[in-house]
């Protein structure tokens, strides 16, 4: 088990791409820490420079107290598992998961406790002297991850492990990883583009925009709390409501004469961008607010109300219980609940 | 199975295709085989006959088993088809490897150039190969021919290859190196087993050409000990007298390893297919 720091950590491309700007992570030992980011964020980048298969141009890279910028991947003391599995498809799925060891010298009979073990853990007792070709892709998952336990490792790494498997599958492994990675204990990076994915899996979460980090946090923080328009639009969904306020003598006026009934604050700007959670506003009022319901959206467990509010796109979130039309419907925005940011900027005020 | 595979007619016509085909190609294979078990009087009397108690004889094999040293003829293809190949295979598999999967400067000249040889003839710089191999004391040996022919071979082989080995999985590679393989063992233990029905193809496009000769060993290699079967079949083939018997049973009898190395190959190819190896 080991902490894994990285200290002002960059990745430039030979043809100038900046594809990491520079990083300083702390992830404590035992932490599942999630980088999330649209494609092309270098979060993938930085998760192979990691395991050492991207060079890293400038920084340090620690795991367990020990700088290992030039050290190979076999000798980091990981383990990975790929979006695509990467499994050997020549050898047997016990084969697969002992490979590792057998490379590093581990005798016969220690690799077939280990893997024994592993399959035990994995429910993949009756399927090791198949190949990977004969299993499903749930199971695929399941060799790959055996694979990476076996070696007992001191780092996980895992590369959109779950973007290849279908919605309800998906759902069941993300559990499964989780349960197996508190089990274990082991300190694990995690890379998706699936902001469900974070939110449930991650002791803390790193979001990754064009190779920035745009915010390190808790779930509960990132989601309460977003550091940036960025962050906010894209943990969440639907995602936070964003609209432009115009700010005259203090008050905040959204267009067409919807005035929001809450203090403006103290910019050099004459707007803000004011965010809600849809799940945050609330159905009924005085009449001040009103929503014009253009969709509705049936999700069972809740109801999306989607339409206009002062001229600017809004969404809202209702119980299943809850009785709403089309047209114009009075809401109410909580006071507590609102997030200010700078209108160019993008930053949180 | 979609609509037109499993419809009767369409089938049918397939098969009827593949057939007429098969029958085209076997054709000379088959009038060369009955003929070298007939007599020369019935050869031309009746080439398409098949040999009967009257017709047949054996007197070809007898002259090519007494005249000249077949057995060796025999040694000296085989060994200078499977050398080449193995080092058309082996050397072109690992500039495959490099050109496939690193990046460096002048990747793409360097790919370039290697897959000139396909557009160039050999047979073209005959004279500098044969002064170079007079220089190194290599003339009437088997390497010259297996130095030769690899050279032949190496361009189609890297260009082929290297295509191949782009399908192969990053992923995997990376899964390997981070289970703690070296750069050759994940060249030998995971890209060669995935890419084993490109060799194969590789290796048949290889091995006709080089079989077949009679160009190099003629001007490289002449000499009795280490004359090719092509070579060794000439004897027979005179200005004015040719004697057909022996040419068509020394013909029947240099299709037999090739058939066998081909079946070799093509085992490999269509494991490496049906194995579905590639997710």
């Amino acid at each position: 088990m080991a902490q894994v720091t990285l200290d002002r950590v960059r990745k430039t491309y030979p043809n100038g791409h900046e594809a990491v700007h520079p990083c300083s992570v702390e992830i404590p030992d035992g932490e599942l820490v999630v980088l999330v980011g649209p494609s092309g964020c270098g979060k993938s980048t930085l998760l192979r420079m990691i395991a050492g298969l991207e060079d890293i141009t400038d920084g340090a890279l620690s795991i367990g107290r020990e700088v290992v910028n030039d050290r190979d991947p076999a000798d980091r003391n990981i383990a990975m598992v790929f979006q695509n599995y990467a499994l050997y498809p020549h050898m047997s799925v016990a084969k697969n998961m002992g490979y590792g060891l057998k490379n590093r010298g581990a005798s016969k009979a220690e690799i077939d406790t280990k893997v024994q073990e592993a399959a035990r853990i994995l429910n993949l007792g009756d399927y090791l002297d198949r190949r990977p070709s004969q299993l499903s892709g749930g199971q695929r998952q399941r060799v790959a991850m055996g694979r990476a336990i076996v070696r007992d490792p001191e780092l996980f790494l895992f590369d959109e492990p779950l973007s290849n498997l279908d919605a309800k599958l998906r759902n069941q492994m993300r559990i499964e990883i989780r349960a197996l990675q508190q089990r274990l204990g082991v300190t694990s990076v995690y890379v998706t583009h699936d902001q469900v994915e974070a939110m449930t899996m991650a002791d803390r979460i790193i979001v990754l925009n064009g190779g920035r980090v745009e915010q390190i946090g808790t779930p509960t923080e990132i989601y309460e709390h977003p550091a940036s328009t960025f962050v906010a639009g894209f943990m969440g969904a639907p995602p936070m409501n964003l609209m432009q306020a115009h700010i005259a003598d203090g008050v905040l006026t959204l267009g067409e004469e919807t005035h929001l009934p809450f203090a403006a604050p103290a910019v050099a700007t004459d707007s803000v961008l004011v965010g809600f959670r849809p799940e945050d506003v609330r159905l009924g009022g005085d009449g001040s607010m009103m929503l014009h319901v253009e969709i509705i959206e049936e999700l069972g467990a809740h109801r999306l109300l989607h339409g206009k509010l002062g001229g600017q796109p809004f969404s809202l979130s209702i119980g299943k219980d809850e009785v709403a039309g089309l047209g114009a419907q009075p809401i109410t925005l909580p006071r507590d609940r609102i997030h200010f940011f700078h209108p160019e900027r993008g930053t949180r005020i | 199975m979609n609509t037109a595979r499993s419809n009767p007619i369409n089938a049918a016509l397939m098969h009827g295709a593949l057939i007429l085909y098969t029958l085209i190609a076997l054709f000379p294979v088959f009038v060369i085989l009955i003929n070298s078990f007939k007599s020369r009087k019935k050869i031309f009397r009746e080439p398409l006959a098949l040999p009967d108690a009257e017709s047949f004889s054996l007197v070809g094999y007898q002259t090519v088993m007494k005249q000249g040293d077949f057995i060796l003829y025999f040694q000296n293809s085989f060994i200078v088809t499977v050398g080449s190949l193995t080092l058309i295979l082996l050397f072109g598999a690992m500039a495959a490897f490099a050109l496939s999967e690193y990046r460096f400067r002048g990747n793409m000249l360097m790919g370039l150039y290697l897959a000139l040889g396909i557009m160039i003839p050999i047979r073209i710089g005959t004279v500098a190969i044969l002064e170079m191999m007079v220089a190194t004391g290599l003339v009437n040996t088997l390497w010259a021919l297996i130095l030769v022919y690899t050279a032949q071979g190496l361009p189609l082989a890297v260009f082929i290859l290297s295509e191949f080995m782009r399908q192969v999985s990053d992923d995997l590679k990376n899964a390997g190196r981070i289970d703690g393989l070296s750069e050759y063992a994940i060249f030998f233990k995971l890209v060669l087993p995935l890419v084993r029905p490109a060799m194969a193809t590789v290796a048949v496009f290889n091995m006709i050409p080089i079989w077949n000769d009679l160009w190099f060993p003629l001007i490289l290699a002449p000499a009795e000990e280490t004359k090719t079967l092509t070579l060794g079949s000439q004897v027979f083939i005179g200005q004015f007298v040719t004697d057909w018997n022996a040419v068509l049973s020394a013909l029947s009898m240099a299709i037999l390893p090739v058939l066998v190395l081909y079946v070799i190959f093509s085992r490999q190819l269509i494991r490496g297919i049906t194995s579905g190896a590639v997710k």
